[in-house]
Parts: C-alpha cells; sequence; structure tokens
C-alpha cells in the first residue's frame, strides 16, 4: 500500500469515528444527567460524568408512575395499532393499483400520488380535524392524522407487488379457483415480507416519535403520549409539581428531582428504540435508500 | 362476467378504507382552502363565513413578517441542502474506507442513532447543553475559557449555527447511507484498473467517487429545491423553546402559520400564509419534476 493511502485510510477512519462519537455525545449527557443528584445539577449543570451519582430521578419516576406509565402505555397501544392499520390499508389499496387487469388502476394511482403533490396546509386540515370530525382530546387525535397513510408508502409497495410477485402465481391460483382476497390474504402478503418490514418500520417510527398531532389536538393529560408529555413538561416544567400525589405531596420544591426526571423521562422515551433498532437496522437502511431518490 | 364484476366488487372492497382515509385526510382539507378567502367568524360558521376575497393576503404581505418567514424558510433550507449533500459525500467517501466489519457497522448505527430520536427529545438535549442555568456550555464550557455566561435562549445571533448543527447532527447518518448506497453500486473494475495505472486512494476518490456520485448529488438537489418552501417544525420550533427573541432568526412559514392559528388565533392570516406556502410548494415541486424529467427521466416522480 502507498504512503499516501494510508494517509487516506487514517483520515478517514478518524473522521468517522470522531463525528460518530460526536452524534453520540448529546445522549451521553443525557443519559449522565438522568443519573446526577438534583443538588449536583443545580450546582455543576448537566455534565458528561454524574458528580454525584444518583437513582433518585429512577426512584421519583418508579413511586411516581401514575402520569408516566400511562403516557408509554399510550404510546405503545398507537404505535402498534396505528403500524398494524396502516399495514394492512397500505397493502389493501397498493394490491388493486399493482393488478394490471383492473382498468380503473390509472386513475385512483393518481389520486393517491397527488397527495404527494399538494396539501390544504394546517388550517384547513385542524378545522376539519376539530370541527368535522371532532376528534380533539381523544385518542383517535393521536391516531389518525397524517399518520396512518403516505403515499409514498403506497406506492413502494404497488412497485413491489407489481415487480416482485410473478403474475404466474396469481394466475394460477385464480384457476384453482381462489377468490381475490383470498389470493391476497394467503399470497401475495406472504410475499412480501421485506417491504412490509421497510414500510412498518418506518411507520412505526413515525408514530412513536409523533408529538404534533399531540400539539394541535390533545390538551387533556389522560391522552398524552410519552412524546406529548415531554412536550409539555418542557413548555411547563412546574408540571411535575403538580401532579405529585404521593403521600408527602407537601415536600420541599428543592427536593423534588425535576431537572434530572426530565431527563429520566426522555432516556427512557429513547430507550426502546435503541434496544430494538440494531436488529432492524437493516430494514431501516432499505427505507432510506428507497425513500432517498423519491421520498 | 360474474367472475369478473365479483373481482372489481373485491377490488373496489380492498381499497376502500385507504381511498376513504386519502379522502378525508388530504382532499377535503384541500377544499377547504377557501377558509383562506374568508373571515372567520366562529359563531356562525365556517359555511356562512363572508368572503372577503384577497383581503388576508393583503394584510399578510403587509406585515414585515411574510418577506421574514419567507426568507427564513429559504435560506435556512438552502444551507441545510448544501451542506447535507457536502457532509452526507464525505462521510460516506470515508464510511466506505473502513474496511473492518463491526467499526463500519458500529460507527453508522452511531451516526443514525439521532435520526431515530424526535424533535422533543432532542429539544430536551439541546437543553442540557444551552440551558442559562445550568447548561454543560454556560456552566462548565464557558467558565473553562475565562468567559462570561450567555444567555442562548434570548441571544439570537448565534441561532443561525446552533440550527445547522441540531439539523445535521439529525440528518447525517441518512444523508450518509444514501450517497454510500450510489458509492457501492460503482464498477469495481473501475478501482482496480485505476490502481493497475498507479492511481492512490486520493486520485481514485477524485476521478472516480465523485463524478460517479455526481448525478445523486444533482437528484438530490433538485428533489430538496422542490421541497424548500416546506420547514422542519420541529427544529424551528421546538429546539429554540419557542423562545420570543428568536422569532426575528427561527421563524419559518410553517411556525408562522402555527403560531398564528394556535396562539393568536389569526385563522385569516394563518390560512393565507399556509395557503401561499402549498401554492407556491406546488408549483415547485411542478417545474422541478418537469426539470428532472430532462435531467434524469428514471428519478422523476412523474
Amino acid at each position: 500500500m502507498k504512503k499516501s493511502d494510508l494517509g487516506f485510510r487514517s483520515i478517514a477512519h478518524f473522521c468517522v469515528i470522531f463525528l460518530s462519537l460526536l452524534a453520540l455525545t448529546p445522549f451521553v449527557l443525557l443519559i449522565s444527567s438522568s443519573f446526577t443528584s438534583e443538588r449536583a445539577l443545580i450546582a455543576d449543570g448537566y455534565r458528561f460524568f454524574p458528580k454525584e451519582f444518583s437513582l433518585e430521578a429512577y426512584q421519583y419516576i418508579s413511586s411516581n408512575s401514575d402520569t408516566i406509565a400511562h403516557a408509554y402505555l399510550v404510546t405503545i397501544f398507537i404505535s402498534s395499532l396505528g403500524t398494524a392499520a396502516s399495514l394492512a390499508f397500505t397493502s389493501m389499496l397498493a394490491y388493486p393499483l399493482s393488478r394490471k387487469d383492473f382498468t380503473h388502476r390509472r386513475v385512483f394511482s393518481f389520486l393517491v400520488f397527488f397527495t404527494m403533490l399538494f396539501n390544504g396546509g394546517l388550517v384547513p386540515s385542524y378545522i376539519m380535524w376539530t370541527q368535522l370530525v371532532g376528534i380533539k382530546n381523544t385518542y383517535w387525535a393521536l391516531l389518525l392524522p397524517n399518520l396512518l397513510m403516505n403515499a409514498f408508502h403506497v406506492i413502494l409497495v404497488k412497485n413491489y407487488f407489481s415487480t416482485s410477485i410473478p403474475e404466474s402465481i396469481i394466475e394460477a391460483s385464480r384457476i384453482d379457483g381462489a377468490s381475490e382476497i383470498r389470493i391476497f390474504i394467503s399470497i401475495v402478503l406472504p410475499l412480501s415480507k421485506p417491504i412490509m418490514a421497510t414500510i412498518g418500520l418506518m411507520t412505526l417510527l413515525r408514530y412513536w416519535n409523533d408529538w404534533t398531532n399531540g400539539l394541535y389536538f390533545v390538551t387533556k393529560q389522560k391522552y398524552f403520549s410519552i412524546q406529548v408529555l415531554l412536550n409539555n413538561i418542557m413548555q411547563n416544567i412546574q408540571f411535575l409539581l403538580n401532579s405529585s400525589s404521593l403521600p408527602g405531596a407537601n415536600v420541599k420544591v428543592t427536593s423534588i428531582p425535576s431537572a434530572s426526571v426530565r431527563m429520566a423521562i426522555a432516556v427512557l422515551g429513547i430507550l426502546p428504540i435503541v434496544i430494538v433498532f440494531p436488529f432492524f437496522q437493516k430494514y431501516y437502511i432499505k427505507g432510506i435508500a428507497l425513500g432517498s431518490v423519491k421520498g | 362476467m360474474s367472475s369478473k364484476r365479483k373481482t372489481m366488487i373485491s377490488m373496489y372492497a380492498l381499497m376502500l378504507p385507504g381511498l376513504a382515509y386519502f379522502l378525508i385526510n388530504n382532499y377535503l382539507p384541500m377544499c377547504g382552502v377557501f377558509i383562506a378567502f374568508k373571515s372567520i367568524d366562529y359563531s356562525v360558521g365556517i359555511f356562512q363565513s363572508p368572503f372577503i376575497g384577497l383581503k388576508n393576503f393583503d394584510f399578510l404581505f403587509r406585515t414585515p413578517d411574510a418577506l421574514l418567514i419567507t426568507r427564513n424558510t429559504l435560506l435556512y433550507n438552502l444551507m441545510f441542502i448544501v451542506i447535507s449533500i457536502v457532509m452526507g459525500v464525505i462521510v460516506a467517501v470515508f464510511l466506505n474506507e473502513i474496511r473492518t466489519k463491526l467499526c463500519r457497522n458500529l460507527c453508522q448505527t452511531a451516526l443514525l442513532l439521532p435520526q431515530l430520536v424526535s424533535m422533543v427529545i432532542a429539544s430536551y438535549l439541546v437543553y442540557a447543553f444551552l440551558s442559562s442555568e445550568n447548561g454543560f456550555l454556560n456552566k462548565s464550557v464557558l467558565p473553562a475559557l475565562g468567559m462570561k455566561s450567555i444567555s442562548w435562549y434570548t441571544t439570537p445571533a448565534p441561532w443561525p449555527f446552533i440550527l445547522l448543527i441540531v439539523q445535521q447532527w439529525h440528518s447525517l447518518g441518512m444523508n450518509t447511507i444514501i450517497f454510500l448506497a450510489s458509492i457501492l453500486g460503482i464498477d469495481r473494475a473501475l478501482y482496480e484498473s485505476a490502481e493497475l495505472d498507479g492511481a492512490g486512494k486520493w486520485k481514485q476518490v477524485w476521478y472516480i467517487t465523485l463524478p460517479c456520485l455526481k448525478s445523486t448529488v444533482i437528484v438530490l438537489f433538485m428533489i430538496s429545491l422542490g421541497k424548500i418552501f416546506y420547514s422542519d417544525f420541529g427544529l424551528f420550533y421546538l429546539i429554540p423553546q419557542n423562545s420570543g427573541m428568536l422569532y426575528d432568526v427561527t421563524s419559518t412559514l410553517d411556525t408562522y402559520v402555527y403560531r398564528a392559528l394556535m396562539k393568536l388565533n389569526d385563522i385569516g392570516m394563518s390560512s393565507a400564509a399556509g395557503l401561499y406556502q402549498s401554492v407556491v410548494g406546488f408549483i415547485l415541486v411542478l417545474s422541478v419534476n418537469l426539470l428532472l424529467r430532462k435531467v434524469d427521466p428514471e428519478n422523476a416522480m412523474f
């Protein structure tokens, strides 16, 4: 190997590793703060290594867990229901659009595609969901607006159906007398696992991380997801003080570890994603590659 | 005949939920753009409220805000697009040099991780650095440098830079993956023959990798241009903590529409700004795609 090549290699390694570590630093700060005692946080600020290691934030959460556990359950419930419904409706819409013998497929494909080009904007959408459908302060508000279906995903699945599923299989099962719906469920869907995994992961992440629907449509704490809760806490740092229902609720303000508790909730919001992600990274990267060109 | 009819009925039955969703979520609001031409009075209802022609737009473009939010949206996006492409290409070229599989995968995961985090949590992370009372910068970095604390959330000057860092932190992994995918698609034979001719790594990157990435860069640039009228609402709204002192450098079309609607309850102004964004955005996407069809028909949307 040439000397200049060795230089190139070293610079490449150095830069990438440096940037990767840099990308992780905010997480270290977050985790470290969540394990720091409130006193040390106030005195020395957020640090990369806890000056006074303490579990008080997590203890506080586990003994005051009503609000947080409920928000967590809402997030899990909405994310899984939303993703399942999204996959079902997306594939059900994409299948007829992929069939060459379905005469109106061009019209409907265009109707789906057009939603990627033009949108009515926030105001009409907000007024429609709140006045016409009336989803303000319901669980529907977290589930329905904007997240449930995505035109781009419909097009991806449609393209997958028409390129990766041999027409001969469909034709053969039709001759055997299988109904269209049966063909769709027992032949087409099982052959589409890779694309389903990819768009399922994308949809799951969007639901898990969504805070905008909560911001627009939810004011009651009962319907807060973990992201909406975190956003609300940030807007109103006093929040946890008010909702504290401990027997010793009249504890002094200074003894409530609010700054570290906030960080601990944020850690809990990230944790499931970080744990699960390495296993699904493959699909995520595929999703980016598919979306990069046309998304 | 009857079997064909049965097929049609099944097809429509399958499509029904999806089509209904797009009708409600996308097409009804599109029809609702007429709200921008009305003076909405909730007591008489949306449909009974009087039409006032272009008055809302007249008001909007008379305020200095219209120019400010347009300028911010365009300039921030332009900066993000250019730097995203430059950084994405550089990191992808470098990442491709890492041959140890473990190291390569770990770096890739680390770079992608920020993107999995919502802007709400990102705003917590940024707050941990910038908080005036106990942020890392004010408590640890600035004192060590012998500098005075800065009240970050009320000082506009550093914000374009802060927002750029957050945006890059959030999206570098994705940009890297996009370019890495094109690099992996380059014919290995090109590199092998270059090596035989005695070209070193630097030369290979300069004369093979970069020219091969040109079309990806152009396509990505143009697609981003088509979306230049839309900004990341979370980035501009949550990261600066919606701080009023920073509006001059953090207001974009999206934050303006939101604030006018939810905080000021000014439906006229908000819907006018929203329609302005939708229409210009639509024209941009169309023109970019017409251009793209000439440059690279395979990647045009239509």
